[in-house]
């Protein structure tokens, strides 16, 4: 069955199937329960479920990851909301140190099934510390794996295959795609959680996003079009483990690869997937693989975010450069 | 009270409840009772000897360099013996990684409490076969741990039945530094918010490394826990019969529904820190010297012997301590060295292709320097 909904609606489905699902499964954050969280993602679920499953937590993010430990500890499986991605370093400590390593330390005896869900990126004219993207220092921590979905057929499985996941699970949601809708199928078996996906095809150069940005490269993808080049799109979906085979094989078709995210470039996912490309498809290539990227900046003020984000322009700039070089 | 002026509490608001002063006499509390018998005293006696053997050997084994690093619990068997000893097989407890007593008595052998120190190891036990989480060394993170857990036995309805066959408890160990970590004053409010069957058992012993305990926190420790809405109580941390007593008490407590405890057991380190520290840079031998007087063990040893226990039973438990001294040194020259390609297979449940293929390159770089022995 296919239904139109929101990327947003289709967190909230998927967390309420597996809540279905599994009575291990506990929900965990600020404001998830009677508000529903401030994105309304957890809408109706401590309503249906009750406080012992949808527990508003006390403001205190260490603590919300920290408890959830102790929780898993127990078999529990814990998934948080951590409001913004500019309050998750108060929690980096236990994500990094206890989450990420509980299950190497204690030679597998100790699974830690946490699902982080983090709101990230900015285009929403919010303010400070509500537009981050850190999800490349999570993606480098060994022992924790990270997704981001684009939009709500995936919003809609991947979070029930991350709450099944044994392993943790950081979730990047793009925030300002939760409004976006889109047809969410429950009845067809999904992809793998941690599968990459050719969104749209193309013959003559290859776009690599994930989250918010797929969404931008598919209407580059579609200006570009008109003006007769070819533009593949491939949504990552899976930042840690990294599934690059089929950007591989797109880019040994199309020979230019550009990689695109709003987090900053140096050191960002752009520099570790170029990486990569370049050592399986060095003789493939047409030209050096270009990252489009928000700055090295902190996050901006909100009233040159657009400048400081990729856009439309940006990304057909770096196709034209690279087709050109 | 002999033992009970502190200088931070001079009011006396936090009086130390003492149920064996340092001269080995049982004295009585208004609210406080060693419950068990001189048996039962003489296996905490047992207990204290073993623990401070096995701190002995480990300091020994890192002189002479079989471990790395050694964190000795010198001076603190009380508080972990006393403490451990008032735990049920439910309950679980959640260390820091000095707690070599308490691992003795969760029935987790001592040579493996070494494989962490030896590099060898970065855990070394079931957490969940001996309710005895791993070592924790980011300092004040596993008291959250501890309060998780909690709050999951109150999900699972394992508090409050009164049932003392099956009703559970947490305890969490914590030293005095740690209470200037924003996680452990975290846990203490979420304990008390969801009420959380748990007891914070920070052992006071003067120091966080070199920074003595009025460099971390002014006033009683024990005071902290009403500013949370639980109580706080202070505790003679070398007396292992009040350690005992107040645990039990607390842990009954936090089993039956009732919530969080803070007990701060007053003690001193008589070691480093670790071994890698030189505590004559930041304190004078006198405090060393007052605190030898207030042992933990020789106060049991002389109540014992006042009780008329017979020389052999100290005569046999020598011969115990020392067959555990040799059953580290042989177990710790033989923990086997790690194989670094058997680590690949654990970072996750699910694994990842990406570690699959760097565990591949470098069995096969490995493979490659191995000389090949028909050949050589």
């Amino acid at each position: 069955m296919s239904t139109k909904m929101p990327l947003g609606k289709g967190l909230n489905a998927g967390l309420r199937a597996a809540m279905e699902a599994d009575d291990k499964v506990l929900i965990l954050g600020e404001d998830v329960g009677k508000l529903g969280g401030v994105f309304r993602i957890t809408d109706g679920l401590q309503k249906d479920f009750g406080e012992s499953r949808v527990i508003d937590a006390p403001l205190a993010e260490s603590g919300i990851v920290g408890t959830a430990v102790g929780l898993a500890f127990r078999g529990y499986r814990p998934v948080l909301e951590i409001q913004f991605d500019g309050f998750v370093y108060p929690a980096y400590d236990q994500i990094v140190s206890q989450v990420a390593k509980l299950h190497f330390r204690s030679q597998g005896r100790v699974k830690m099934p946490i699902v982080i869900r983090i709101p990230f990126g900015g285009g929403i004219g919010a303010v400070e510390h509500h537009s981050e993207s850190p999800e490349a220092q999570f993606a480098l921590t060994a022992g924790l794996k990270v997704v981001s979905c684009s939009n709500a057929n995936d919003a809609y499985w991947m979070i029930q295959q991350a709450i099944a996941s044994d392993d943790p699970v950081v979730f990047m949601e793009p925030k300002r795609r939760y409004w976006d809708q889109g047809e969410v199928d429950t009845d067809s078996e999904p992809l793998p959680l941690h599968a990459s996906k050719v969104v749209r095809a193309g013959t003559d150069a290859t776009l690599i996003a994930y989250g918010p940005m797929v969404k931008t490269c598919l209407e580059s993808a579609e200006a570009a079009a008109e003006e007769g080049t070819s533009v593949e799109v491939i949504d990552l979906r899976t930042l840690s483990p990294l599934d690059l085979a089929p950007v591989f094989e797109s880019v040994r078709r199309t020979g230019h690869a550009i990689v695109v995210h709003e987090a900053s470039q140096t050191l960002g996912l752009g520099a570790e997937i170029s990486s990569r490309i370049t050592e399986s498809c060095f003789y493939s290539l047409e030209a050096p693989v270009i990252r489009v990227t928000g700055y090295d900046l902190p996050y901006p003020p909100s009233r040159v975010e657009e400048e400081f984000l990729p856009g439309l322009d940006r990304v057909l700039e770096a196709v034209d450069r690279s087709l050109a070089y | 009270m002999p033992d009970a002026y502190v200088a931070d509490d001079p009011a006396g608001a936090f009086p130390l409840v003492q149920l064996l002063t340092p001269e080995g006499e049982r004295v009585s509390h208004a609210d406080y009772a060693y419950d068990g018998d001189d048996d039962t005293i003489r296996g905490l006696f047992r207990d204290l000897v073993l623990s401070r053997r096995i701190d002995f050997e480990a300091h020994a084994l890192q002189r002479h360099g079989e471990l790395g690093l050694w964190a000795p619990a010198l001076g603190q068997e009380a508080a972990q013996i006393g403490s451990g000893r008032a735990l049920l097989p439910q309950d679980f407890a959640f260390p820091t990684y000095r707690e070599h007593g308490v691992a003795l008595c969760r029935g987790v052998d001592p040579a493996l409490l070494l494989g962490l120190f030896r590099g060898v190891e970065l855990g070394g036990w079931d957490p969940a076969e001996h309710g005895f989480a791993l070592y924790s060394i980011v300092i004040g993170a596993q008291t959250l741990h501890a309060t998780g857990y909690a709050m999951g036995l109150t999900l699972d309805g394992e508090v409050g039945r009164n049932d003392p066959e099956r009703d559970a408890a947490v305890i969490a160990y914590f030293g005095d530094g740690a209470t200037s970590q924003g996680d452990v004053n975290e846990a203490f409010d979420w304990a008390a918010v969801f009420n959380a069957p748990v007891v914070f058992f920070c052992q006071n012993n003067q120091y966080a490394i070199s920074a003595s305990t009025e460099r971390n926190t002014r006033g009683p420790i024990a005071q902290r826990a009403g500013g949370f809405g639980f109580d706080g109580i202070r505790v003679d941390g070398n007396d292992v019969l009040a350690c005992h007593a107040v645990t039990t008490a607390a842990m009954q407590k936090a089993r039956s529904g009732e919530g969080p405890t803070l007990i701060e057991a007053y003690t001193y380190r008589m070691g480093a820190h670790t071994t890698s520290d030189d505590p004559t840079r930041y304190r004078d031998s006198s405090e060393v010297e007052t605190w030898k007087l207030k042992d933990p063990i020789e106060r049991v040893k002389r109540y014992l012997l006042t009780q008329g226990t017979p020389q052999e039973f100290f005569d046999e438990l020598d011969v115990e301590a020392d067959e555990l001294g040799k059953h580290l040194r042989e177990t710790c020259k033989s923990l086997p060295d790690p194989d670094l390609a058997a680590l690949f297979d654990h970072v996750y449940v699910d694994g990842s292709t990406e570690l699959e293929e760097q565990k591949a390159q470098y069995v096969a770089f490995r493979d490659s320097l191995e000389p090949e022995g028909s050949e050589s």
